[in-house]
């Protein structure tokens, strides 16, 4: 029988062959966890374990509030720091764990851990990554190993060229309008069409990152010569076997769903939930007056992001009363902007620059929103509550509509000023 | 008592981000629904029951989320559907996430959760109500958590669990 990219993952995985609704147990390539959940691992893992599988195999990132906003937190990461310790564990600093798992670990057809709901992003390079809870982390730590359900493939076929003014980020809010919160639960997204194969890897990861929202235990671009470029631009070219990595024309899944983007607009989430989507040209009617912008994320603050906010914002002014936070995803993405003039910019513009990492997008700190302000969020949740007081709203939209919207101070269509 | 709930119940409402951030479970139960529901935590009871509507559990991996309402006293969850992370999450701490048809359900009625017949009997009501739950998550929930069944049998256990699945 033929097989859907992911079946063949699992299988590379569990030295058999195996399909959609199967239970094995697999050899993971890596373990991610960071410093919230990897606090919550310790405990379970010196229960079953003393020493982990293998220390060259765990990646612990410190990202979600780093460095230490508060005194609690500096106690999960100490914690996390003596663990680390203990087991010869290198600990990273350097931004969002996805980022780094994408620009440092992950190669096409791995099967990676991660105890963070945004692991998909990964599958954007062709892997399976997927999230997990603190106790299965411990688990995997322990062992190397992991269980699983196979789960069934939903294939997303996007097609058409992408018209001005949107971008990556419009188009999983799209397919997020149509599937909800819930329609992906359990099942891999599996994106293809002429539309995400021309959309970098960088994009990509914006539309995997997104699959998390709609419940999904994973999300795969098939890889390809987009993949191989981004992997040696990143200096460390994998060979992958294109032909093989890749779902056979005959697979079997679950549902086959078509978009076509030809008249795609600039798209907005409001809150609270993902799928409550409108169109950025009816909500700028509202004249909405937002009292923050944020770009970054795991879901949009890489360097192609920061060139559309570039592009937008030269030879412009930002509005007084709006605060913008732009926090780079990574290390490499900070210093990117660094040569490129942007930090220079972006900060003489009145913009402040955070800390690589998750920045205020779970509301620990970095900007945390007050009772009854907005915010125009790059990220990836707007759930009630999550970037601060219950009583804020939280709006997602693409860096280009973000950047739009802090230069006039209200929810603004980005194709005003592309 | 039971806590009724809707749909798609975030871990950000059970186990706010901003409050979650200590390893302490005595401290996590304190936060639990905190801006949500504030008068979750001063009046749940040992072996209350929540009922809620589809995807629950939907969002961030925290484990804490499960185990804030687990040291609450919350027996079991039951809804129309869970999220998968969480619905993981669950079972390794051996929480019963039960999958039901909740919407005929309320706040005082007296429920009996018969696990042997995968039934839910709602002896206010006089109604029975079929469930979903698989073998697995039972057997986890009567060894009290994953990390017991380990310490309990091995490592080389785990394949066990679901070999009648």
């Amino acid at each position: 029988m033929r097989q859907t990219i992911a079946e063949k993952i699992f299988s590379n995985h569990s030295g058999k062959k195996v399909y959609a609704d199967d239970y094995i147990i697999v050899d993971l390539d890596l373990v991610m966890a960071h410093d919230t959940t990897c606090a919550w691992a310790i405990d379970p893992f010196y229960q079953i374990a003393k020493k982990v599988w293998d220390n060259s195999k765990i990646f612990i990132s410190f990202d979600h509030a780093y460095p230490a906003p508060n005194t609690q937190m500096a106690k999960l990461q100490t914690k996390i720091r003596k663990f680390a310790k203990d087991q010869d564990i290198p600990i990273t600093t350097d931004g969002v764990c996805h980022q780094l798992l994408a620009e440092r670990f992950i190669n096409p057809g791995n099967l990676i851990l991660g105890a963070d709901s945004h692991t998909p992003t990964g599958g954007g390079l062709g892997a399976l990554t997927i999230g997990v809870g603190s106790t299965d982390a411990a688990i995997a730590m322990a062992t190397g190993k992991c269980w699983f359900k196979i789960p069934q493939t939903i294939r997303v076929n996007i097609e058409g060229d992408l018209p001005k003014g949107t971008f990556a980020k419009d188009v999983i809010l799209m397919v997020a309008k149509k599937f909800g919160p819930e329609g992906a639960n359990y099942k891999v997204l599996e994106y293809g069409g002429n539309t995400v194969r021309s959309l970098n890897v960088s994009s990509r990861l914006t539309i995997t990152n997104m699959s998390a929202e709609m419940g999904a235990k994973a999300a795969i671009v098939e890889p390809d010569e987009k993949t191989e470029k981004y992997l040696k631009e990143n200096d460390r070219l994998h060979a992958f076997n294109k032909n093989e990595l890749k779902s056979d024309f005959d697979a079997k899944y679950e549902d086959v769903v078509e978009f076509n983007v030809k008249d795609l607009v600039p798209l907005i989430a409001q809150p609270p939930d993902i799928d409550n989507v409108a169109v950025v040209k009816e909500i700028e009617k509202k004249k909405i007056r937002v009292d923050q912008v944020f770009i970054g994320s795991c879901t949009n603050c890489r360097i192609e992001d920061l060139d559309i906010v570039y592009k937008i914002w030269k030879g412009r002014k930002l509005n007084k009363n709006t605060r913008v936070i732009i926090t780079p995803a990574s290390k490499k993405v900070y210093l990117q902007a660094l040569i490129k003039g942007y930090l220079k910019f972006f900060t003489e513009m009145g913009s402040v620059i955070g800390i690589p990492g998750c920045g205020p997008c779970l509301g620990r700190h970095g900007g945390v929103l007050d009772d009854n302000e907005i915010c125009v969020s790059t990220s990836n949740r707007n759930f009630t509550g999550r970037m601060g007081s219950p009583r804020a709203l939280i709006y997602l939209a693409s860096p280009a509509t973000a950047a739009s919207t802090a230069i006039t101070g209200l929810i603004t269509d980005p194709r005003n000023f592309l | 008592m039971n806590w009724i709930f809707g749909d798609n119940i975030n871990t950000d409402l059970i186990t706010p981000g901003r409050y979650n951030i200590t390893t302490d479970p005595k401290e996590l139960a304190k936060i639990a629904f905190i801006e949500y529901r504030p008068e979750f935590t001063n009046n749940v009871k040992k072996n209350d029951l929540i009922i809620a509507g589809s995807n629950f559990g939907c969002g961030s991996s925290r484990e804490t989320a499960p185990i804030a309402l687990q040291v609450c006293g919350i027996k079991a969850i039951i809804a129309k559907s869970f999220a998968r992370i969480f619905y993981r999450n669950c079972m390794n701490q051996g929480l019963l996430a039960i999958i039901a048809d909740t919407k005929m359900i309320s706040s005082n009625d007296k429920l009996k959760i018969d696990l042997k017949n995968k039934r839910l009997i709602n002896l206010t009501r006089r109604k029975i109500i079929k469930i979903e739950i698989p073998d697995l998550m039972i057997k986890l929930h009567q060894e009290g958590g994953i990390v017991i069944y380990i310490r309990k049998y091995g490592l080389k256990s785990i394949p066990k669990l679901f070999g009648d699945n």
